[in-house]
């Protein structure tokens, strides 16, 4: 029987498979290709209309090409981005087209043979044309596996993955035992990447021996990490690599039914989604006797509506059965009475990613990268004052150096790093002498900061560390559920405090309550978000001590960017007569010109926004900020 | 947030019963479809007015403070109805740190409304957004569906003048009315 059964779902999927294969060949093979990059970031950059620009050149002039749209690669920095693969070149890489750049490429590479290099990243491939990504700095450190299809395949296209490898992985597993699955990914370290860092391969275990049916398995797609946003790229990209790792994970359990649980604000992530369950259950990957095999799966779209506490799993499972998200108590664990009472699995998109590759290349190969105990990639979302912002995917255990400074290019405009935020509003900041710990979910912690989901933004001189210790506990004090009183008060206390220290009315005894208080919300929280609601604060206090007492001492914000410690000053020397530039642009009309035509700032209308300092020709650079306002001369 | 008295007719309002009415057929009587059921019924009256929290809580039979208590819980969820232009103004970390507030701070002044109102014509609402993962265009503000990059107080005014709406006499009619 078990022989039989083997050689059914061999061939039913080789059937998928061949199918998907010819389709592609025939509307890709010998013929160029465009793909436009159209995630949500690069459709905010514009590249909606240069995908129609495309599609409107290519038919205008009734060529034979293709136009795909495709997810997001990554380089964020310079969206919108397209690939052009023509036979005889390799596929090539363009930033920051536009529709006026797209119909020049059309006309002169796709038609013509110049390959533009004037609007050219790189190639995808080492060649000896054009320089290919491999020779920039940052190859060293990068290796794609998860990322490695966003970006490359059309997502809205179930054959396009099934073509270059997917759902394969599903076929194998289903030859194996479930037991044989768990033993593989325990073997291969797998550790949740949704930040704890549980070891994955034990929570199925937990899961698969717990008693009660139905069991589920649940994909947190609530990624509410402001500074994150790879879960997004990857749902938007290669929704399909989720899946494919669910089933397996819902096979390797014995679930029966999986939740994907997005978050509503990701609109185009939850429509790929949607579609991409459509397509699999129409080949009869979900659904059914899957692949012919005696196992029966099925998958579930649910929306989330915006709170972040949900990302905790009992918060999310209270609101998959339509209650407010609020924490529970563990245990029991979600692994043993979980969505209704049922055993109930939560993972990370990026955990249910990995899954595919670790049974198609083996528990081995996953311990080959990385370091011991956080085998494996990280992915980080580069944002803030860097250089080449987007998402990136290193081994563990690459520094935060290799990463800020060769991956994303350093600080822009000449600045100063000052700090890296790491694993949002429950990590912390990391200063510059920290930046040689390797990444890995034990350094981070012991750093003060964590994992988290991977959301990194750097920040520079002109960043005040108090007022981002303020901004992280304004977030968490409005996100918290209010179970807990020692959330749901102390972190509006805490609040309060910075809020004062950002406005010079803070004390040091305040400075002291405040250092008290936080290791009590850290003690007193049940879930996560309380207990690592103080991290922005313990690491700042850590690391920029000397900034907190410069507010408090002297009202004085050293980076300039508190604002109710500083003040806009025009210098009276260096204000050009003939020019109004500050003037025309105040959107209060707080500046005038006095009788010799030197522009004054009128600070009880000034509302501090800043846009005559960025409208001041920069031959004159006459506006400058004071801190303490009192800085600024009397009349 | 608390539910403002709202100025709807009682033609609105039985409107509104009969479109929360058609949308719960098609749901089970059950209280995971609690959510579901929200965002339908948001997703066609662009709000959640006091009747259609009522009838949900009918149709599944469970105290209107759940309907109530769940609405209030999660930021999707509007309790007042909104304007023609949605402005959504990303505070996210790097939005943040790139002068995010700064910007609200224009929004705000400019429509005279603070986050989660509308403006009394009903032509634009406000509201803040966690991170719309948009994060290297920052700072983001969504305007219509529709993410904007680099939106400062200048560019809020150029967005607003795009829409034909005269901000500079609504600024003086504020101000003399103050």
């Amino acid at each position: 029987m078990k022989a039989t059964e083997e050689t059914t779902i061999a061939a039913v999927f080789r059937e998928i498979k061949e199918r998907a294969e010819s389709l592609w060949r025939e509307r890709l093979d010998n013929k160029p290709v465009i793909m436009v990059g159209a995630a949500t970031c690069g459709r905010a950059a514009g590249a909606l209309d240069v995908l129609q620009a495309f599609r409107d050149e290519v038919k205008k002039r009734n060529l034979d090409c293709p136009v795909i749209e495709v997810g997001c690669m990554g380089h964020c920095y310079a969206e919108p981005i397209v690939i052009i693969s023509k036979p005889g070149y390799p596929p090539i890489c363009y930033g920051y087209v536009n529709p006026v750049i797209a119909e020049r490429l059309v006309k002169e590479f796709v038609l013509g043979d110049n390959p533009c290099p004037e609007f050219v990243i790189g190639a995808l491939e080492a060649n000896d044309m054009l320089p290919s990504f491999d020779d920039f700095p940052r190859a060293q450190h990068e290796r794609k596996i998860i990322l490695k299809n966003c970006g490359h395949i059309d997502p809205t296209e179930i054959e396009h993955y099934i073509a270059g490898g997917g759902y394969a992985a599903l076929a194998e597993a289903l030859e194996k035992t479930p037991d044989e699955i768990i033993g593989e990914v325990t073997r291969s370290g797998l550790r949740g990447r949704g930040g704890a860092g549980f070891p994955a391969g034990r929570k199925w275990q937990f899961c698969r021996e717990a008693s009660g049916t139905p069991k589920y398995i649940v994909c947190n797609a609530d990624e509410g990490d402001p500074g994150a946003f790879m879960d997004r790229s990857i749902l938007e990209s290669d929704p399909h690599s989720v899946i494919e790792g669910m089933i397996i994970a819902g096979y390797a359990i014995g679930a029966r039914y999986g939740y994907i649980y997005v978050r509503a604000e990701y609109p185009l992530a939850v429509q790929r989604v949607e579609n991409a369950l459509k397509q699999a259950k129409k080949l009869k990957l979900t659904g059914s006797h899957i692949l012919g095999s005696d196992f029966n799966f099925d998958i579930i779209l649910f929306q989330g509506s915006g709170a972040f506490v949900c990302g905790e799993e009992t918060a999310l499972i209270a609101s998959l059965e339509g209650r407010a998200g609020m924490p529970r108590h563990r245990p029991p664990y979600p692994a043993t009475s979980g969505l209704y009472g049922k055993p109930t699995i939560v993972n990370n998109v990026k955990t249910l990613a990995y899954v595919r590759h670790i049974i198609s290349q083996g528990a081995d190969w996953f311990r080959g990268i990385g370091i011991k105990n956080s085998p494996g990639t990280a992915v980080f979302a580069l944002a803030g004052k860097i250089v080449n912002t987007g998402l990136v995917e290193v081994p563990m255990g690459t520094t935060l150096r290799q990463i800020i400074f060769e991956v994303g290019s350093g600080i822009p405009r000449g600045r100063k790093f000052k700090a890296v935020q790491i694993g949002g509003p429950s990590g912390g900041c990391l200063p510059e002498s920290a930046l040689d710990l390797p990444v890995d979910f034990d350094s981070l912690q012991e750093g003060g900061a964590m994992m988290g989901s991977g959301g990194m933004v750097v920040l520079d001189e002109d960043d005040c560390m108090v007022e981002i210790a303020r901004y992280f506990l304004e977030f968490t004090q409005r996100e918290s559920c209010g179970k807990c009183t020692f959330c749901r008060l102390g972190t509006r206390q805490m609040l309060e405090i910075l809020t004062d220290f950002t406005q010079g009315k803070g004390t040091m005894e305040d400075l002291d309550n405040l250092e008290k208080l936080a290791g009590e919300v850290r003690a007193g929280s049940l879930c996560r978000l309380g207990q690592t609601a103080p991290n922005p604060i313990l690491t700042t206090l850590r690391y920029f001590r000397d900034e907190y007492e410069e507010h408090i001492k002297l009202g004085r914000c050293p980076a300039l960017m508190c604002l109710h410690l500083i003040a806009y000053y025009i210098l009276p020397d260096k204000c050009e007569r003939s020019c109004d530039a500050c003037v025309g642009t105040c959107t209060v009309e707080a500046i005038t010109p006095d009788k010799k035509r030197i522009k004054v700032i009128d600070q009880e209308k000034c509302v501090k926004c800043g846009t005559c300092l960025t409208a001041c020709p920069p031959q004159y650079n006459a506006v400058v900020k004071l801190s303490p306002p009192s800085e600024v001369p009397d009349k | 947030m608390t539910a403002k008295k709202q100025d709807t007719s009682s033609e609105e309002q039985e409107q509104h019963k009969q479109d929360t009415k058609h949308i719960l057929k098609g749901f089970g009587r059950k209280r995971l479809n609690l959510i579901p059921i929200l965002q339908k019924v948001q997703g066609k009256l662009g709000y959640l007015p006091r009747e259609a929290m009522m009838e949900i809580a009918e149709y599944l039979n469970i105290p209107a403070i759940d309907v109530y208590g769940v609405v209030t819980f999660y930021n999707q969820f509007r309790l007042n109805p909104p304007g023609k232009h949605s402005i959504r103004v990303c505070l996210g970390t790097a939005c943040h740190m790139k002068g995010g507030y700064i910007t609200l701070d224009a929004w705000k002044r400019r429509l005279g409304i603070n986050p989660r109102e509308t403006t009394e014509d009903r032509e634009f609402d406000l509201d803040t957004v966690a991170c719309v993962g948009c994060c290297t265009m920052a700072p983001v503000t969504v305007v219509d569906e529709k993410p904007e990059g680099g939106v400062e107080p200048t560019r809020v005014d150029g967005i607003l003048l795009a829409f034909g709406y005269d901000y500079e006499t609504k600024d003086k009619e504020k101000s003399e009315s103050d």
